[in-house]
């Protein structure tokens, strides 16, 4: 791929497809008897998405690996009977639902930390939240496995820095100074290491909380926060827009 | 810590022997195993995720990248560096808080030890600049070492090192010793270690754009041809042995390195098998180099240095490599090799 940019300054790979042979990854993560977690959140009408999400995860999502999927909802019993892979495992948990869809969704920080902490630690060595709406019509393999893992919006990797969607408000702990940010992440897929990604979703939530009591809200809620986080803890590797695109481009 | 088993354990290393129609078979070959081999090391943490501090820097574009006309990940999604593919301002902002320590073992033996002045003070000017740096030198000749100012916060070591009678040999038995090394000192001393050839000269520089878990460096006469012409072993009763249709690069064995964990683990597999070849009574064509190339295509490398970083000053400067950091100096191999 010439027409790229497949490193970022700081010497993490960006995923794109040509840049990679799924063979060798592969054969490298198995070496390690690895197994990676997924969370989805699926809190009053999107429910809808569980079927189709599952369905194709299953199919799609580190094919051939063992994958656990926990899916967080309030609705549990309209979760028809899924099938899964035999390699793949699937936890339903009850949560309760939030008025504001904004309270769901940085709520998800604070649930997958304390979720990490007494459970997904023992069970998984790498997690990713992905959204629920998402549908993935590819495969998506081993070469998302990293220690801290980010997604490239696809509605801001053409835009300059100063158009960015980043919170500009220096009130807000999700802040972001004029001139500075590297790319604009989506908050649809981002992921790593158990450790890491509870040290990521613990500071995206402390962040939510205080601005919560100076009375402010980020300007895209817990993304914004996700934004902040990886400004200054760099993502080991980065998937490029292809990971998730959104179907309205 | 170390633990040191007390026993002289015996390993069993199963050569291949070669017939004339190619089957192989094996057989078992009794050798001793130094004490070494069965130390356990205790290591600290490895360090992950830094904290970058605010810096303001030019913003990455994702549909610009900096270098088109070169490969700058392999398959397996590993750096391969080159000038313009980093920031160093962004990488020394988050290396430089870890009080890192880098370790450099290079080996002086016989005539060579002639070279050790200007390969120090030339990475005394060039090499990880701000950080601080341990120099073992290897040498069966602790006198012919000249006395060289460092900056603060590096330091020298004389490792002494018995002779052997071949060049190769000499060549060869560099990673018992870099492993036996790590194991007696220096993986309580470094965090990350490379490991040169002393008969070479730092010329730019050489930053934490280099550090990772394992680091090796693609040899600069083989960088743009194929791997059919790559010089692999290529006769089956080598334990370095390469078929036809395998290979990712050619990697020089003046230039590796990495975590000192990492370079211990790969540095006793790699005399492992040179063992394995002398056991059966055979040399790999490029000595330690061939066995590194096996090691290699097996244990990919985690972050690959372009020839920026292994140039020989023999060969005119291509296009792609827009900056020389680390050369060969022009020698007389017959009068340096006895």
């Amino acid at each position: 791929r010439r027409d790229v940019l497949v490193l970022t300054p700081w010497l993490a790979p960006i995923v794109w497809e040509g840049t990679f042979n799924r063979d060798i990854l592969n054969a490298q993560y198995m070496q390690k008897n690895l197994v990676t977690g997924v969370v989805t959140f699926a809190v009053k009408k999107y429910w809808f998405f569980v079927e189709g999400f599952m369905s194709s995860a299953n199919k799609y999502f580190l094919a051939g690996h063992q994958v656990n999927f926990y899916l967080f909802t309030d609705n549990p019993e309209q979760i028809s009977h899924l099938h899964m892979a035999p390699e793949n495992h699937l936890f339903v948990i009850p949560v309760q639902n939030y008025s504001l869809w904004q309270d769901i969704s940085m709520s998800r920080m604070d649930i997958i930390s304390r979720y990490i902490r007494s459970q997904f630690q023992y069970e998984v060595d790498y997690l990713y939240s992905i959204d629920i709406d998402v549908q993935l019509f590819e495969h998506i393999g081993v070469e998302i496995i990293d220690t801290l893992v980010g997604t490239i919006s696809s509605w801001q990797y053409k835009a300059r820095r100063e158009s960015k969607l980043y919170e500009r408000r220096t009130e807000s702990q999700a802040a972001i100074p004029k001139g500075e940010g590297d790319f604009y992440y989506t908050a649809s897929f981002f992921g790593g290491s158990v450790a890491e990604v509870y040290k990521l979703t613990r500071a995206c939530f402390k962040g939510v909380m205080e601005d919560r009591e100076n009375g402010i809200e980020a300007r895209w809620h817990d993304e914004s926060h996700l934004n902040k986080y990886l400004l200054y803890h760099k993502p080991t590797r980065l998937l490029s827009p292809e990971y998730c695109w959104d179907e309205e481009l | 810590y170390l633990s040191a088993s007390p026993l002289l354990k015996m390993f069993v290393c199963c050569h291949r022997l070669a017939f004339g129609n190619g089957n192989v078979h094996y057989l078992p070959y009794y050798l001793p195993c130094p004490e070494i081999f069965s130390m356990k090391l205790q290591y600290t943490e490895e360090k992950l995720i830094q904290l970058f501090p605010q810096l303001f820097y030019q913003q990455p574009r994702v549909l610009a990248p900096k270098r088109q006309d070169v490969l700058t990940v392999t398959p397996w999604l590993a750096p391969i560096i080159w000038e313009g593919t980093f920031n160093s301002e962004i990488l020394d902002s988050a290396y430089r808080p870890l009080n890192l320590t880098i370790g450099v073992t290079a080996f002086a033996i016989g005539k060579y030890t002639k070279f050790v002045g200007r390969f120090l003070e030339s990475a005394e000017k060039h090499f990880m600049k701000g950080y601080r740096v341990n120099y073992y030198i290897f040498t069966d000749n602790p006198k012919a070492i000249p006395d060289v100012q460092l900056q603060p916060g590096r330091r020298f070591v004389i490792v002494p090192i018995k002779k052997y009678a071949s060049w190769q040999e000499i060549s060869m038995r560099r990673m018992e010793a870099i492993n036996k090394h790590i194991a007696e000192r220096s993986h309580q001393e470094v965090d990350y270690l490379f490991c040169l050839d002393i008969d070479m000269v730092f010329y730019n520089a050489w930053g934490p754009e280099t550090l990772g878990d394992i680091v090796a460096a693609i040899h600069p006469g083989y960088f743009s041809v194929p791997r059919s012409h790559f010089p692999y072993e290529r006769r089956r009763s080598s334990a370095a042995y390469i078929p036809d249709g395998e290979g990712d690069f050619y990697y020089g064995g003046a230039v590796f390195g990495g975590l000192v964990k990492k370079v211990y683990e790969f540095t006793k597999t790699c005399h492992m098998t040179i063992l394995t070849d002398k056991a059966n009574g055979i040399m790999a064509a490029w000595q330690e180099e061939s066995h590194l190339n096996r090691h290699f295509l097996s244990h990919k490398p985690s972050k690959v240095l372009s020839p920026e970083y292994l140039w020989d000053d023999r060969k005119p400067k291509p296009p792609e490599i827009h900056l020389i950091r680390f050369s060969t100096v022009d020698k007389n191999y017959k009068e340096i090799r006895d």
